[in-house]
């Protein structure tokens, strides 16, 4: 994912967003509901095949780390560029299962963002259109519990692509693993004296200062099926410290 | 077809098992790994599992245990295990535990056993029989020397051309003109069908014009009147480089090569030149044209520079520990030689000892002087031991100014304990091998290592078959001095740059003298022992122990190649700290360790921990070897 100059605003919604009480909503049900009221037929299916239950013990979830690429931060004026996802559960990363599409935006690339990935512009120029890849996808991602790291980049760009093409929005439950780091970094509103003296800035929840904290090594991020590796990687770090096998599924997901 | 994980082959591609793979390969065992996060101190297979997959690890550190709870081995970035239960019965064999927070990327079965069976490079990289690893290492080794490390036996062009002791010089110049050759090797008139014969002396163009000629003697003298006798010869199985230092200490230029004592061919110096290794001769050459103490001192740097090049050369270790126990023989010869030069002649006939790792002939540079001397049995204290006294403060005094240091062990001539009369050895000998106990053979083992270097070199051969009948087959001797030869005992491998222990404790350094090649000497001593080989090189021993087959199958060759791997490191620590301009040492810090060094050596610990537990199973006390 981008890491460009509204950044700290995403960052900043995830933080307050972990500081509101845990929304629990019933994803289950929900997905029933946009099953029925769903028109594009690829995304009837999606929600078709629906989701994990809230109570689900994270070691029975099927997990999807999903990365998306994209050629600016906004939702509205830039578009996505490519897609990563690996399958995993608790006890494995399904590497080995790795999924990237390659897909032509709907608007002209910007120079920095193609160095950022390392996708040129004749890779995107003979990409197809994300509708082409929709189904795909779909079928890829159904029935699995997403996980992103800044999720609010996921949600928004997708929902954007999709409004832009099929004219419907799409709705699913994330595991956001900064979000997951907001938690044990950004709850705590500073004490008096940090306030007084200034105190120690914030440790950083990108994504790889996120993971060097577990002792995950350094990879070359900004492509999409590295980043969606090293956020597996760390979602499973992160569970190994601080949660369990046993831990419901919906003290994680958003 | 799925998308390609760049990290996880840009990883794979830097690490060994991996670097040799053809780029496809490659990139089918990168498509293949999953991936896995282990918090610090969890178990990440237990012994007996289903073994479903091989283990990379990626980042942090894992430790991994053999059954019985003790630990195997500590591995880190790039390590990799899990091997051994894909091979055997697919389950697994040695329990792992994460000890840091660690990232594994695991590879499938079948793709791990497709690359195993199908690549030759990733097979060798992994393999999980060790020794086979250091088999590999120390072949290719032996074939990039080959010319430093070949034996005198191929240099042997043809059967050495004989004549009866019996003929006459003409004979015997027409037997040289007609076998176009300038030496000839004169035998006892061999017992009709008996044995092959014995060589008496050896005749050469030179010893008829010398000797027959310029004395005005008839053509019809005997050979046997204008002959050398006993000439100096060398065995098949010595180094090319030791005949040629045979040549020149003796300077003779032709060399009859014995098998079992019977000549079966001769070579000259022409022969050598090829095989050249200047560097030493000339410091040998130098140190008998020495007039001084202080002019030998002075050789010390050559003896460094001269062993700083053999190194270079890729000479073995066996070589190099040749060449400085030449050297340091030749300094003990010269220092004698002066000795007598200023002590006048020895009131009685003596011989002078070199004890430990000059005998084995396996020295190196750092060295402590173990020496003795023997003494003739007519010795009288009161009457002679001023001499000898004095004798053995010059040659010892002039060692150390040599660059051998005292030896801390008091194992010196200069000691009256060590400078005593042949039956007086003797019944030291007896003492140690009829009635042992492990303290005394623990000051004593170094005596068992020795050699004759000047004077009645034949009383050592009588001392040495006296050990060899007494202590064959003596089982409290053998159990005695077994125990002893455990002590020392290897590190378990490196982490980091920490050397392990096998109870996991870390060190900075290690001394691969006393933690590597000095046990293992130890134990090859006490196979020889058992079997009564009169050998004293650890590799002659080593050849000796396996053909009288004691030792399980292939471990015979195993010990042979921990023992190079082991010395070669050593040696060339010891050059890379000459070359720093620092004092060289044996001790090593695993930095300076290169990954494939650092697991070969710990393929020659484990070679080396196995086979003291096979010595201490083997002698145990009150057990009839």
């Amino acid at each position: 994912m981008l890491h460009l100059g509204s950044f700290q605003q995403l960052q900043n919604q995830t933080a307050s967003s972990a500081l509101a009480s845990a929304e629990t909503r019933d994803w289950p049900a929900r997905f029933r509901e946009l099953a029925a009221s769903a028109r594009d037929h690829r995304l009837k299916a999606f929600y078709s095949a629906g989701v994990a239950s809230a109570d689900t013990p994270l070691a029975a979830v099927p997990l999807m780390a999903l990365d998306i690429e994209t050629t600016g931060l906004d939702p509205v004026r830039d578009g996505i560029v490519s897609i990563g996802l690996v399958p995993m559960r608790l006890q494995r990363i399904r590497a080995s299962q790795s999924r990237l599409w390659i897909v032509k935006p709907r608007v002209p690339l910007v120079e920095e963002s193609v160095s950022l990935h390392g996708i040129t512009h004749s890779q995107i120029e003979s990409a197809p259109d994300l509708i082409d890849i929709l189904d795909d996808f779909l079928a890829a991602i159904a029935g699995h519990v997403l996980v992103v790291h800044c999720r609010a980049i996921e949600r928004q760009f997708l929902n954007g692509a999709l409004q832009a093409r099929i004219g419907e929005a799409i709705e699913f439950p994330v595991i956001d693993t900064m979000e997951l780091e907001a938690r044990l970094h950004r709850c705590k509103p500073p004490g008096l004296i940090a306030r007084l003296f200034g105190g120690r800035p914030l440790p950083s929840i990108r994504l790889a200062a996120s993971r060097r904290r577990y002792g995950l090594p350094r990879y070359r991020l900004h492509h999409a099926l590295t980043d969606a590796l090293a956020s597996a990687e760390l979602l499973q770090a992160q569970i190994a410290h601080r949660f369990s096998p046993e831990t419901a599924l919906g003290e994680l997901w958003k | 077809m799925h998308d390609e994980q760049l990290e996880i082959l840009d990883f794979l591609r830097r690490y060994p098992p991996f670097a040799e793979l053809p780029e496809e390969a490659l990139q089918q065992v990168a498509r293949s790994v999953d991936v896995r996060y282990f918090k610090a101190g969890t178990r990440i297979v237990e012994f007996g599992e289903a073994a479903l997959a091989w283990h990379v690890v990626r980042s942090g550190a894992v430790e991994i245990f053999r059954r019985n709870g003790t630990l195997y081995n500590r591995l880190t970035e790039g390590g990799y295990f899990g091997e051994f239960g894909l091979l055997h019965r697919k389950r697994v064999r040695f329990p792992a535990t994460a000890l840091e927070d660690t990232l594994l990327y695991l590879i499938p079965e079948p793709v791990f056993t497709e690359l195993f069976e199908n690549n030759e490079h990733f097979a060798d990289a992994v393999e999980i029989e060790d020794r086979t690893r250091l088999r590999q290492v120390m072949s290719r080794r032996e074939d990039a020397n080959q010319l430093m490390s070949a034996t005198v036996s191929v240099l042997i062009g043809r059967a050495p051309v004989m004549l009866g002791c019996r003929a006459t010089a003409i004979d015997a110049a027409r037997r040289m003109s007609e076998e176009g050759v300038s030496s000839l090797l004169i035998v006892d008139e061999p017992m009709a069908g008996l044995a092959p014969p014995r060589m008496a002396g050896v005749i050469t163009d030179r010893d008829i014009r010398i000797r027959l000629v310029a004395e005005g003697l008839g053509f019809d003298t005997p050979v046997s009147e204008i002959m050398s006798c006993d000439p100096v010869s060398v065995e098949h199985n010595q180094l090319v480089f030791e005949a040629m230092l045979q040549m020149l200490r003796n300077n003779v230029h032709h060399l009859p090569v014995l098998k079992h004592q019977r000549p079966i061919g001769v070579i000259a110096l022409s022969d050598l030149l090829r095989y050249e290794s200047r560097n030493s001769l000339f410091v040998v050459s130098s140190i008998f044209r020495q007039r001084s103490v202080d002019g030998l001192a002075a050789l010390t740097g050559d003896v460094r520079a001269c062993f700083s090049r053999m190194v270079t050369e890729d000479a073995s270790s066996r070589m190099i520990g040749s060449a400085m126990a030449v050297i340091g023989r030749s300094f003990k010869q010269r220092l004698l030689e002066l000795a007598e030069e200023q002590l006048g002649p020895p009131p009685l006939p003596y011989c002078f000892l070199a004890l430990g790792s000059m005998a084995r002939q396996e020295q190196l540079i750092v060295t402590d002087q173990d020496n003795a001397l023997v003494l003739d049995n007519r010795f009288e204290p009161a009457r002679h031991d001023d001499y000898f006294k004095a004798l053995a403060s010059f040659v010892c005094d002039g060692l150390a100014r040599c660059g051998y240091s005292t030896c801390t062990g008091g194992v010196m001539a200069t000691n009256v304990k060590w400078r005593q009369p042949l039956r007086q050895w003797q019944r030291y000998f007896s003492e140690w091998i009829e009635q042992p106990t492990p303290q005394s053979l623990l000051d004593s083992a170094i005596f068992f290592d020795l050699d004759g270097v000047w004077g009645e070199t034949k009383w050592v051969d009588e001392l040495q078959t006296l050990i060899v009948r007494k202590a064959k087959g003596n089982a409290r001797f053998l159990a005695c001095m077994a125990r002893n030869a455990l002590l020392r005992t290897p590190p378990l491998g490196f982490f980091k740059d920490f050397v392990v222990e096998s109870d996991g404790r870390h060190s900075g350094a290690i001394n691969l003298k006393r933690r590597g090649t000095a046990p293992l000497s130890d134990l090859i001593r006490v196979h020889a022992l058992a079997i009564g080989s009169l050998s004293r090189n650890s590799f002659e021993r080593l050849r000796d122990i396996i053909d009288a087959e004691i030792l399980p199958r292939g471990r015979g060759q195993d010990l042979h190649d921990a023992l190079e791997f082991v010395s070669t490191v050593r040696i060339r620590n010891q050059a890379d700290d000459l070359a720093a301009g620092i004092d060289p040492d044996n001790s090593i810090e695993p930095e300076s360790l290169s990954d494939f060094e650092r697991k070969s050596l710990r393929d020659a610990f484990l070679i080396l921990s196995h086979s003291q537990k096979y010595l201490k199973y083997r002698y145990q006390p009150g057990r009839t070897a």
